[in-house]
């Protein structure tokens, strides 16, 4: 499934990174530890999560996840839109919470390949 | 190829640059790439680069990451000067964190740092002086494969 489809079925806003949405999807991971984060998400992942400041960034970069969805209708730091655009990274939102958007996505078919 | 000949680099860092966060690992990972090792190699290398490079800017005055490479490995050697660890095991120890409750709102001190470092590592070594300083020596076996 490719971010572009995702962003559409669940309905997420897009506030950076629009050049990365042709890229394939594989299942994702929910939190807001960075270093748990690091541990336990894997490549084109989506991540999940309610961290907005910079430091995400650089967190989905060394991992090469497909995306970061914020959720609770919070918005990323201008900054971190910046960073995004910078190292290609496709940012999205919903107002949803992290466990529906998780159970939403799941639904959806988003699964590990 | 001996340690005389291997690829050298160093990547200062500065305590409590948050700014720049995640600026010298991904430095790190992209060389690593460049240079040809394998896509689990630098995976490995960017994990355990990230981990040390927030433990200078987290607790730390300042400190180093310095990279080597030669064929058959990847070697980090990471310096600070700051306030040492009084407890090597503890702080080893999965959801052990002295961060503060500002960097914790961040989505740091997880305590899962200094273990993913060792998780990634074929070697890990660590020193430390009370007072003084902090030396990691990580260490990734890559017995010549390249991508
Ligand atoms: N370079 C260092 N200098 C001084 N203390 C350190 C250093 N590195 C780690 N520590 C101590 O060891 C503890 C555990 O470190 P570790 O990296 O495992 O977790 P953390 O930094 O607290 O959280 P996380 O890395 O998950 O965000 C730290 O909270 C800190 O007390
Ligand atoms: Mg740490």
């Amino acid at each position: 499934m490719t971010l572009a489809e995702i962003v559409k079925r669940l309905n997420l806003k897009v506030y950076a990174g629009e050049g990365g949405l042709a890229r394939p999807v594989s299942g994702g991971y929910a939190g807001d530890l960075l270093s748990d984060v690091i541990a336990h998400s894997r490549k084109d992942q989506l991540w999940i999560t309610l961290q907005i400041h910079p430091n995400v960034i650089a967190v989905a970069a060394l991992k090469d996840l497909a995306a970061i969805v914020f959720v609770n209708g919070r918005e990323p730091a201008p900054e971190t839109a910046a960073q995004a655009e910078k190292e290609r990274i496709p940012l999205c939102g919903t107002t949803l919470s992290a466990y529906e958007l998780a159970g939403r996505a799941y639904a959806l078919g988003l699964l590990e390949k | 190829m001996g340690e005389e000949s291997a690829f050298r680099q160093e990547f200062p860092v500065t305590g409590g640059d948050f700014a720049r966060a995640g600026k010298v690992s991904c430095e790190i990972k992209n060389l690593a790439k460049e240079l040809g090792l394998s896509d689990r190699v630098v995976r490995r290398v960017a994990i355990a680069s990230y981990e040390a490079e927030m433990n200078i800017i987290m607790y730390a005055r300042e400190g180093r990451l310095n990279l080597s490479i030669t064929p058959d490995r990847v070697r980090i050697i990471v310096e600070d000067s700051g306030p040492g660890i009084e407890d090597i095991e503890l702080a080893m120890t999965e959801g052990y964190s002295t961060a503060t409750p500002e960097m914790r709102e961040l989505g740091f001190g997880a305590g899962m740092g200094l273990s993913n470092m060792k998780k990634n590592a074929d070697i890990f070594e660590i020193s430390t002086e009370v007072g003084r300083g902090t030396r990691l020596e990580i260490t990734f076996l890559t017995n010549g494969q390249r991508a």
